[in-house]
């Protein structure tokens, strides 16, 4: 390697659900490159036994979100230069979430937070009844739009302190998904959303810090939504006792 | 941890508190002006049945929105839960709730 190439610390999480440490690595700063880049460099030139995950590599899937200098982000749509201090990097696993191997979660936990939060299509036709026609401009669907371009990253859910200190709490993602049906008019049951997401670790636990919305990529906000379903269960509660 | 049934208890506990909270300093700040003495305001809340009440009220509000936030701070950052947390709250609300009452009856009852 020439020596006017500049050499970058990083620091990679290394290890397993039983623990592990961070191991240094040196590598080579090119002019456009993100931090997606620089773990697979690592895992292609210096250890092969690097774990880590990705799929799109166009910030779509969802699939490669880290801690980054302690900061949750999508690597593949996270520039180095952006996030470089001074001449280190830090990548970690994603927070909140269990360990596989180094920095692969079990994103297993995430997931069932949306089953558990209703956060699936309830029906209200059957195949054989005629297209519900939508008014994009409702004001139920312009809220229900807002939610929608949620990739299931779980960058909110590893930014949330709220889940840091309650691993019964929803998570922000799942409970977004869960307004976003509350506001379908083609969802069926909104009073069974409006339950799942009354329970002891549901939306009213939110402390309404901001993290979640600070950190999506997307720009969502999912601390609004969550706000939107204090309101709406609330309501429920006063009308009809639950 | 908080399912709806603590989260409007600890609301509606909240909406009620206000406005007592601004009439308690509202009145104490009205009742010293003229210097007035412990036993002058002994004088005026012993017997009243509108300050039992208003004290009282304050008293449960305090009591069951104090219990609910003690117990969210004590389950994220002591990891307590279950039957012992469920124990923590109660016991909060009850010594609250007997501390401020002896402290009513005193203040309001002859």
């Amino acid at each position: 390697m020439s020596d006017s190439v500049k050499l970058m610390d990083v620091a990679i999480w290394r290890g397993d659900a039983t623990g592990g440490a961070y191991e240094h690595f040196e590598v080579p700063a090119q002019e456009s490159q993100t931090i997606l880049d620089v773990v697979s460099w690592i895992q292609q030139n210096q250890d092969a036994n690097l774990t880590y995950r990705y799929a799109c590599r166009v910030g779509m899937c969802g699939s490669c979100a880290m801690m980054v200098n302690g900061t949750p982000r999508w690597t593949c749509r996270t520039h180095v230069k952006k996030v470089l201090d001074g001449n280190k990097l830090t990548v970690a696993p994603l927070r909140n979430l269990p360990v596989i191997k180094d920095l692969a979660t079990d994103m297993d936990p995430f997931f069932d937070k949306w089953v558990e939060a209703e956060g699936v299509h309830h029906p209200s036709k059957t195949r054989d009844d005629a297209i519900e026609l939508i008014d994009p401009k409702s004001s139920a669907r312009v809220e229900a739009n807002t939610g929608i371009e949620c990739i299931n990253c779980s960058i909110c859910y590893a930014a949330c302190d709220t889940v840091a200190g309650n691993t019964d709490y929803l998570g922000p993602a799942a409970l977004q998904r869960s307004w976003t049906l509350y506001n379908d008019a083609r969802d069926a049951d909104k009073q069974g959303i409006l339950d799942a997401v009354s329970g002891t670790g549901g939306c009213h636990n939110c402390h309404s810090q901001g993290s979640c919305a600070v950190h999506c990529p997307n720009d969502l906000n999912p601390m609004k939504a969550i706000a939107g379903l204090k309101r709406a269960t609330a309501m429920s509660f006063l009308k009809n006792g639950r | 941890m908080l399912d709806i049934r603590l989260y409007m208890l600890q609301r509606l506990s909240a909406l009620f508190m206000g406005p007592f909270v601004l009439i308690h300093i509202a009145v104490m700040i009205y009742a010293i002006q003229g210097g007035l003495s412990t036993g002058e305001i002994l004088g005026r809340t012993q017997g009243s049945v509108t300050w039992f009440l208003f004290y009282a009220m304050f008293v449960i509000a305090v009591s069951v929105h104090s219990a609910i936030g003690l117990r969210v701070i004590v389950h994220e950052f002591l990891g307590l839960k279950g039957f012992a947390l469920s124990t923590l709250t109660w016991t909060i609300c009850v010594v609250l709730l007997f501390m401020g009452g002896r402290a009513v009856t005193a203040v309001t009852m002859l």
